[in-house]
C-alpha cells in the first residue's frame, strides 16, 4: 500500500525519530512511505484560537495536497482528530467540503492505522521496560482509539505494562491553552505526572508528542525519575 | 482578554491551581461520587442508549418550546396555579417582591434553586427587609458564609467539616464538633420551625411536564418537599427550557439525573407538583405561583448550532469530570453556572466578549461532552463560542500572528528558517528562562522545553532519499 | 402585573425558524433533519434502564436489596394480625408518644388498636402538633423494585405533611402495590390518576439523607430520619 505519512509540526520539528520510527515500522511492513514537503501544519492552532478563516486557508493547502493520497496516516491523535473530525465542519458549505470529507475518511491515526486498517499488533520488537500509557484526549475521545496503542504495546517483548489512574485525563496541554493558562494547564499535568510516578513506570508512553511535550517539560522541571516516549519510538526498539 | 472578568477569572484560577489544600479537598468530595456513579451507571442495560434517548426527547422538547409551554401553563392555569412568564431577571424580582409585598409575606424558606442565584433573588429580597433562608444544607452553609455557591450541586463541597463548624460557631453560635451528623443536626433543628413558620416557601424546579401541567423537583434531603407543603404560597422557579412533553418522560430523566449527579440510582425525593392543595385534599399551600425565566434564554434558542446546551438538566457531572473546573474552583468561574456547561451558557447569557475568556480556558479535552447524561456538544460548543467571538471582534493581536502563521505555513522554506533561527537561539534561551524577559515564560515558569533537535523530520527524510 | 408572555413566545418562534443539528452527535451537516427513529417513550425506556425480571420473587428480592442499600427497614407480614402487631412492636420499641396518621383501608384498625395521643391529617390539623409526632403513618400507591421507592400522592398518602415532616415515615402497603420500575410506576399514575391527578406526586427512595458536608452521607437532614415499609401479602 502507498501511505501518505502525515508528520505535525511538532513531531517534525521537536520530535523527529519519532517520525522516523514511523517510517521504519511502514516501510518493514512493506509499504511504501511517502511524504507532502508542502505541509507543515494542520492549522490547529488557528482553528481552536477561533481563527477558522486562517485555519481554512492553512487546511486548504493540506486537502489539496492530499486529494489523490491512498491512505493518510497521521502520527498524532491530535492532529488526526482536526482531519478526521473538524476538517469536515471547517469546511461546511464550501467549496472544499466534498474533498474535506474525503480525507476525513481516508485519514487515520497512526496505531488505529497499524491495529484496525492493517491488523498488525506484533511489531517484533523489544523494549524491557515497565512503561504507563497516556491517552492523549483527542485520540481517546475525539476518535475513540484506547485499545490499539495498548495491544501493540502487549506484543512488545520485555515490557510490563501499567495502567496509571489517571491515564484517561488531560495532561493540560491543550495547545494554546498552555500559554494562555499555564498555571491551570501546570496544574493539571502535575495530576497527570503524579498519578504516573505512582505506577513506578521507566516510561510514559503517548501517541501524542505534543501531550508528551508537556508532560516531559514538567517532569525535567520537577526532577521527577521517569521519562517519555512516543509509542512509535517503542515499536522500533531493539 | 481585556475585560475585568477574563483578567479576575484568571487570577483567581491561577492562584487557586496552585492551592494543594483546595485540590485535595475537591479530589476527597469526588471520590466516593465517582465510585458511586460508576456502580450505578454499569446497572444500566445500555447507559449510551439511555443517553440518546434522552437528547432526542430534550431535542423534541427544546425544537418545539411555544407549544409544550402553552401546554405546560394551561394545564398549571386550569388548576388554579398562576403562571408569571418573566423575560429577564428583574422581572422574575419584581414579581416574587410585588407578590411578598401584596401578601404580607414576612418570612421566607426557600429550596434549592440555581434560577434564584442566576436573577440574584436573596439579596433583592433581603435588601427590602424580608428574611430570607436557604434550606438546603449545602446553601444554608454557603449563604451563612456570605458567598456564592461554589458548584451547582454541591455548593458547599469546597469546605471542610472544620471550616463549616467554625461557620456555624460564628454565625449560630452553635458549640459542636465537626462530625457530619452534628452539624446536620444543628440545621435540622433550625430549620423546622422555619417551614412552620414561613408565609411563602420558593422552590426551583428540575422539569416542567408539558402533559399534565406540573413541575418535577429532585433532592436528597426532604427540604424542598417541607418548602412547598407549609407555606402558605409556594412560587417556583423555573428556566423555560424545562419542560418536558410527557409525564412518563420522567421514569427516564429522574434516574438519569441523579447518576449523572449524585451518582445515585434515584434520589431520596422525586415530587411532582401541578397546583396549590385541592379542595380535597388536607394540606399544601393556599397559592403556587410558577415563574417561568426567559433571561437570554431565547438567545441561546436562536443559536441552532447550540441549542442543545438547553438540554442541560443542571446534573453537574461535567464539572465533576472537568480537570479546569478542579484545579480552578467553581469561585474562580465568577458565574452561577460553573465549570464546561457553564462555559459554554454564560457567554449567551451574559455577553460573549465579557465571557469568552471561559470558552478558552479549556484544554478541550472533551471529559465533558463525553459524561453528559443528554449529550450536550459541550466542548466542542466551546470551539464554536470561540469562532464567534473572534468573527465579532478579533484581537488585533493574534489576528496578526495568525494572519503571519498562515503566511509562514504557505511558505514552507519561511517556516524552516524560522524553526532554524530559534535553534540557533536556543542555547542562550537558558540565561532568561522562566524570567520576567523570557519570552516564553508562559510555558517556561512552570515547565522546561524540549531541546530542538539537529535535524528535522524533514531534513532527515531528505538525505535518506 | 403584566407579563411577558407574548414577548417570550415570539422570541421561541424566532428563535426556531432556523433547525437545529440531531441531537447526541457532531455532525452538523444534517441541520435540516429531526430525529427519524420513533420516538423514546415509556415503554422504550425498559431498552436501557437497570433491568427487572418479571416474576415476583426476582422483584422481591431486587427491592429487599434496595431498600437494605438505601437504609430503608422493611417488613413482609402474612397476615393483618401480624401486621398490626409489627406496628405494635415499633411502638413499644420507639416509645411512640404521638402518632399522625391519615384514615384508610390498611391505617384506620392499626391506628385503632394503638392507645396513644393521634393527629389524624383527614381533619384539620395544626402543623405544629404534626411536628411534635413521633411518626407519621400512611399508605402508598407503589413499591417500585427496580429503585426501591415508595410512589405516594396527596391523596394516597394523607396529604403532603404527613409524609414529610415527622422523624419516622411508616409506610403501610400490600405486595400487589409492588411494580417492576419507574416506567410502570407511571403507567400506574396515568391509569389511576390519568383524569385528575393529585396536586402532589412524590417517589420517596429511602429516609431524607444529605451528603452535603465532604461528601459524607448523613441520614435525616430535614425529612424522616427513618423510613420503614410494613408490607401485608395478599
Amino acid at each position: 500500500m502507498k501511505i501518505h505519512l502525515y508528520v505535525p509540526c511538532f513531531v517534525d520539528q521537536l520530535f523527529p525519530k519519532a517520525g522516523m520510527a514511523m517510517v521504519q515500522i511502514l516501510e518493514k511492513l512493506g509499504h511504501t512511505v511517502e511524504f507532502e514537503e508542502s505541509i507543515s501544519c494542520c492549522g490547529q492552532p488557528a482553528f481552536n484560537s477561533g481563527y477558522w478563516d486562517e485555519a481554512r486557508k492553512v487546511a486548504t493547502r493540506t486537502v489539496e495536497a492530499l486529494e489523490s493520497a491512498e491512505v493518510v496516516v497521521i502520527g498524532s491523535g491530535s492532529c488526526g482528530a482536526m482531519l478526521h473530525k473538524f476538517y469536515p465542519e471547517l469546511f461546511k458549505e464550501t467549496a472544499l467540503s466534498e474533498k474535506a470529507n474525503a480525507l476525513a475518511a481516508k485519514t487515520f491515526e497512526f496505531s488505529d492505522f497499524l491495529v484496525r486498517k492493517l491488523g498488525v499488533t506484533d511489531l517484533g520488537a523489544k523494549f524491557p521496560h515497565k512503561v504507563t500509557y497516556h491517552d492523549g484526549c483527542h485520540g481517546l475521545r475525539e476518535l475513540g482509539i484506547k485499545n490499539q496503542p495498548r495491544q501493540l504495546l502487549s506484543h512488545v517483548q520485555g515490557i510490563t505494562l501499567v495502567e496509571m489512574k489517571e491515564a484517561e485525563s488531560c495532561c493540560g496541554f491543550g495547545g494554546t491553552f498552555s500559554a494562555k493558562f499555564p498555571l491551570i494547564s501546570s496544574a493539571m499535568g502535575d495530576v497527570k505526572c503524579s498519578s504516573a510516578v505512582e505506577t513506578e513506570a521507566d516510561y510514559i508512553v503517548s501517541s501524542d508528542s505534543s501531550c508528551l511535550m508537556q508532560i516531559q517539560g514538567l517532569l525535567t522541571r520537577q526532577q521527577k525519575p521517569i521519562k517519555t516516549i512516543h509509542l512509535a519510538e517503542v515499536l522500533v526498539s531493539q | 482578554m481585556s475585560t475585568g472578568y477574563a483578567k479576575e477569572f484568571k487570577e483567581n484560577s491561577g492562584r487557586m491551581s496552585q492551592d494543594l489544600t483546595h485540590r485535595a479537598v475537591i479530589k476527597k468530595a469526588l471520590n466516593a461520587y465517582e465510585v458511586k456513579r460508576d456502580e450505578n451507571r454499569s446497572k444500566y442495560l445500555d447507559w449510551q442508549e439511555a443517553r440518546q434517548a434522552a437528547a432526542e426527547i430534550k431535542w423534541e422538547a427544546v425544537n418545539h418550546l411555544d407549544r409544550y409551554l402553552l401546554e405546560m401553563t394551561e394545564k398549571l392555569e386550569a388548576r388554579g396555579t398562576k403562571v408569571f412568564w418573566a423575560s429577564n431577571a428583574e422581572e422574575a424580582r419584581n414579581y416574587v417582591i410585588n407578590l411578598s409585598q401584596e401578601k404580607k409575606v414576612q418570612s421566607i424558606i426557600k429550596s434549592k434553586t440555581m434560577t434564584s442565584e442566576e436573577i440574584h433573588l436573596n439579596s433583592a429580597l433581603e435588601k427590602l427587609g424580608y428574611d430570607v433562608i436557604e434550606s438546603d444544607l449545602g446553601e444554608y452553609i454557603v449563604q451563612l458564609n456570605e458567598e456564592a455557591p461554589y458548584h451547582l450541586v454541591f455548593p458547599a463541597m469546597h469546605l471542610t467539616r472544620g471550616q463549616i463548624k467554625e461557620i456555624f460557631k460564628k454565625k449560630l453560635g452553635s458549640n459542636t464538633s465537626d462530625q457530619p451528623e452534628e452539624l446536620t443536626m444543628v440545621a435540622r433543628d433550625i430549620m423546622r420551625q422555619k417551614y412552620l413558620t414561613a408565609d411563602m416557601g420558593i422552590s426551583g424546579a428540575n422539569f416542567g411536564v408539558a402533559e399534565t401541567g406540573m413541575i418535577s423537583i429532585t433532592e436528597n434531603e426532604g427540604n424542598a418537599r417541607l418548602t412547598t407543603s407549609f407555606p402558605k404560597i409556594h412560587v417556583a422557579l423555573m428556566g423555560i427550557e424545562k419542560v418536558l412533553p410527557k409525564l412518563g418522560d420522567l421514569a427516564l430523566f429522574l434516574p438519569l439525573l441523579a447518576t449523572a449527579g449524585g451518582g445515585q440510582q434515584i434520589t431520596c425525593y422525586n415530587t411532582m407538583i401541578g397546583g396549590p392543595r385541592l379542595n380535597d385534599e388536607v394540606d399544601g399551600p393556599e397559592e403556587f405561583h410558577l415563574v417561568l425565566i426567559d433571561n437570554r434564554r431565547t438567545e441561546l434558542l436562536s443559536d441552532a448550532e447550540q441549542r442543545d446546551a438547553l438540554h442541560c438538566i443542571r446534573c453537574a457531572a461535567c464539572l465533576n469530570v472537568c480537570p479546569i473546573f478542579k484545579s480552578s474552583g467553581g469561585h474562580s468561574y465568577g458565574t452561577t453556572y460553573q465549570g464546561p456547561i457553564g462555559s459554554v451558557i454564560t457567554p449567551h447569557l451574559r455577553g460573549l466578549q465579557d465571557w469568552k475568556h471561559l470558552s478558552l480556558a479549556s484544554s478541550l479535552c472533551a471529559s465533558c461532552t463525553d459524561v453528559c447524561p443528554v449529550k450536550i456538544d459541550i466542548h466542542h460548543h466551546l470551539l464554536h463560542n470561540r469562532r464567534n467571538a473572534v468573527s465579532q471582534s478579533p484581537v488585533w493581536w493574534e489576528k496578526i500572528a495568525f494572519i503571519g502563521f498562515t503566511f509562514a505555513t504557505a511558505i514552507p522554506a519561511l517556516f524552516q528558517l524560522s524553526i532554524k533561527i530559534a535553534r540557533l537561539l536556543q542555547p542562550l534561551h537558558g540565561l532568561i528562562k522562566g524570567s520576567l524577559i523570557d519570552p516564553a515564560r508562559a510555558w517556561t515558569q512552570t515547565r522546561d522545553l524540549p531541546e530542538i533537535p539537529a535535524k528535522s523530520f524533514r531534513q532527515q527524510w531528505k538525505e535518506r532519499k | 402585573m403584566n407579563d411577558s408572555k407574548d414577548l417570550i413566545l415570539r422570541r421561541i418562534r424566532e428563535a426556531l425558524k432556523s433547525p437545529a443539528p440531531v441531537p447526541g452527535g457532531h455532525d452538523y451537516s444534517h441541520a435540516e433533519t429531526t430525529p427519524t427513529r420513533p420516538k423514546p417513550d415509556l415503554g422504550s425506556f425498559r431498552q436501557f434502564l437497570p433491568e427487572v425480571e418479571n416474576d415476583f420473587n426476582s422483584q422481591w428480592s431486587l427491592l429487599s436489596k434496595n431498600f437494605t442499600a438505601l437504609k430503608t427497614d422493611f417488613g413482609l407480614l402474612d397476615s393483618k394480625e401480624e401486621l398490626t402487631r409489627f406496628v405494635q412492636e415499633l411502638q413499644r420499641t420507639e416509645n411512640w408518644k404521638r402518632i399522625g396518621y391519615h384514615r384508610g383501608g390498611l391505617t384506620t384498625p392499626i391506628i385503632d388498636s394503638i392507645q396513644t395521643e393521634k393527629v389524624c391529617v383527614n381533619d384539620p390539623y395544626d402543623c405544629q402538633d404534626l411536628e411534635k409526632c413521633d411518626v407519621g403513618i400512611s399508605e402508598c400507591d407503589a413499591i417500585v423494585a427496580q429503585t426501591g421507592s415508595i410512589l405516594i400522592t396527596a391523596r394516597s398518602a394523607g396529604g403532603r405533611g404527613l409524609s414529610a415532616l415527622p422523624p419516622h415515615h411508616l409506610i403501610l402497603a400490600r405486595t400487589s402495590q409492588m411494580v417492576s420500575d419507574l416506567p410502570a410506576a407511571y403507567d400506574l399514575l396515568y391509569q389511576r390518576y390519568g383524569q385528575s391527578y393529585p396536586s402532589m406526586i412524590s417517589f420517596i427512595t429511602g429516609p431524607s439523607r444529605t451528603g452535603d458536608i465532604e461528601r459524607i452521607v448523613v441520614l435525616g437532614a430535614h425529612g424522616p430520619k427513618k423510613l420503614t415499609v410494613a408490607i401485608l401479602k395478599d
